[in-house]
């Protein structure tokens, strides 16, 4: 009888090294959370997540943090999707994310799809402070199913304060036991890939985004507060990702 | 608390101005995910248990007295659409109208100074509530009945659909929007101890996307 499952802490801090560049005094993984450092581009410090076992299962907790400190700028992806898979605990798995951008600091949050496996329970927490002067991009997509899967049960719960007044509280439930009506014409409608892109910016304080659509399945919306948030959802992992990229190249 | 207050603030005809706006059901109709009595059934429970849930948790929160500018500023971080952050706050300023003259009250005076632009909806008929003479648990039945009620009347108009089915619908939603009311009482009341972040965040990515689709068209039948 297992008792819990694999608990698994990751953690990144990254810092001005005051020579125009971002060094990472703490990067710390275990078990199915490892961290490696890969080449940056400029001042920015670059980090991977590499998933070296499968999950979340049933009963796993898996969490990250990220503290981007004063002037230090950071963009982590991963190695591959995150498969959330059930496990031999009747338990559901949660994965915690705690992102902290100080002023001045930019991070840039880029991680590959999260893919719910029939049968799997993953609760996702993220939450984000970003200074009122920091800088953040964060994606997150999650796919309903392998290729012809049904999915398993999904939460996500995503809420981001800048300058510590919260602009974003979003909580999303699909899949397998979700409330009603998930899949319907208010939720999915049958879509199998559903994400968002959060760009906050302090020049978004003076001139926000304007709101505008992205075809008839996603939308820019400036928040109330110096963010915007992209939200799409489409048939496919690979469709969803076309129309996100698009919509971070709007950005820039 | 008189019951029959409640039957005078939850009546569609109570002139608060929400006949206008269609939950959502317009854009759904045009995109063709709503089709007829099924489809609507569908599109009603997710509203329900997503801005439905969030609204009557607002609502109830505000009726029991929590303070109206932190949940206000909730309600905002959980309407990503700025289409419908200006329809609540809109539809809130409509409902304040009316409910100033049918129940004046210091309380709702006061909401209206402190947000002369309009408050969110669910914020505003928390407070008219109070007003009433009406506790959490009405505003929460207040709530999670609009979220369903002005979607099946407006997709009676926009598809033709028979008011009998559209009624029915509504009728077979009853049991879950007494599970959503009960659930927004319970987190309005942990807001006691654990401030806003404990109201629901339930979302709906269509009506958010949907909700901007229909704020673009130079012609449609409903304001949001």
């Amino acid at each position: 009888m297992t008792v819990g499952g694999v608990r698994a802490a990751a953690r990144i801090v990254a810092r001005d090294d005051g020579r125009g560049g971002t060094s990472l005094p703490v990067l710390a993984g275990d078990g199915p959370l490892a961290l490696r450092r890969t080449r940056g581009s400029g001042a920015e410090a670059r980090v991977m997540l590499v998933g070296a076992m499968s999950g979340p299962l049933g009963g796993d907790h898996f969490s990250v943090a990220a503290d981007v400190e004063s002037g230090a700028r950071l963009l982590v992806g991963s190695a591959a999707a995150t498969i959330a898979l059930p496990g031999q605990d009747k338990g559901g798995a949660r994965y915690d994310v705690r992102l902290s951008v100080a002023d001045g600091g930019e991070l840039r949050w880029l991680p590959e799809q999260l893919i719910s496996a029939k049968g799997s329970d993953l609760c996702v927490t993220t939450q984000v402070e970003v200074g009122a002067t920091g800088r953040l991009v964060l994606r997150e997509e999650q796919v309903l199913g392998r290729v012809g899967e049904e999915p398993g049960r999904l939460a996500g719960r995503l809420s981001v304060r800048v300058g510590g007044r919260l602009v974003l509280d979003q909580e999303l439930v699909c899949g397998a036991g979700a409330p009603g009506g998930w899949d319907g014409a208010a939720g999915l409608a049958g879509h199998r890939a559903v994400g968002q892109l959060l760009v906050v910016r302090p020049e978004f304080a003076e001139q926000p985004m304007t709101a505008r659509v992205l075809g008839e399945s996603a939308a820019l919306m400036p928040l109330a507060g110096p963010a915007a948030l992209v939200t799409a959802v489409a048939t496919d992992a690979l469709r969803l990702r076309r129309v996100l990229d698009a919509a971070l190249a709007t950005f820039d | 608390m008189s019951r029959a207050a409640l039957l005078v603030l939850a009546d569609g005809r109570f002139p608060a101005g929400g006949h206008a706006h269609s939950g959502g059901a317009e854009a759904a109709v045009r995109a063709g995910r709503i089709t007829g009595a099924a489809s609507l059934e569908d599109f009603c429970r997710g509203r329900l248990h997503t801005a439905g849930l969030v609204a009557a948790s607002l609502a109830a929160a505000a009726a029991a007295g929590v303070d109206a500018l932190s949940l206000d500023a909730a309600a905002d971080a959980r309407t990503p659409s700025p289409a419908l952050r200006v329809a609540a706050r809109k539809l809130g300023r409509q409902l304040m109208r009316a409910a100033r003259a049918t129940w004046p009250s210091e309380e709702l005076d006061a909401l209206a100074r402190a947000f002369p632009k309009g408050a969110h909806q669910p914020v505003v008929l928390g407070v008219v509530a109070r007003a009433a003479g009406l506790g959490a648990s009405d505003a929460a039945y207040c709530a999670v009945y609009e979220s369903v009620s002005g979607a099946a009347s407006a997709t009676v108009r926009l598809l033709s659909l028979d008011p009998f089915d559209a009624t029915g619908v509504l009728a077979r939603l009853a049991p879950e929007l007494d599970r959503v009311a009960d659930r927004a009482v319970e987190s309005a009341r942990r807001v006691a101890g654990e401030g806003v972040d404990a109201l629901p965040a339930a979302s709906a990515p269509l009506l958010e996307i949907g909700a901007e689709v229909h704020a673009g068209w130079p012609v449609r039948l409903f304001a949001s």
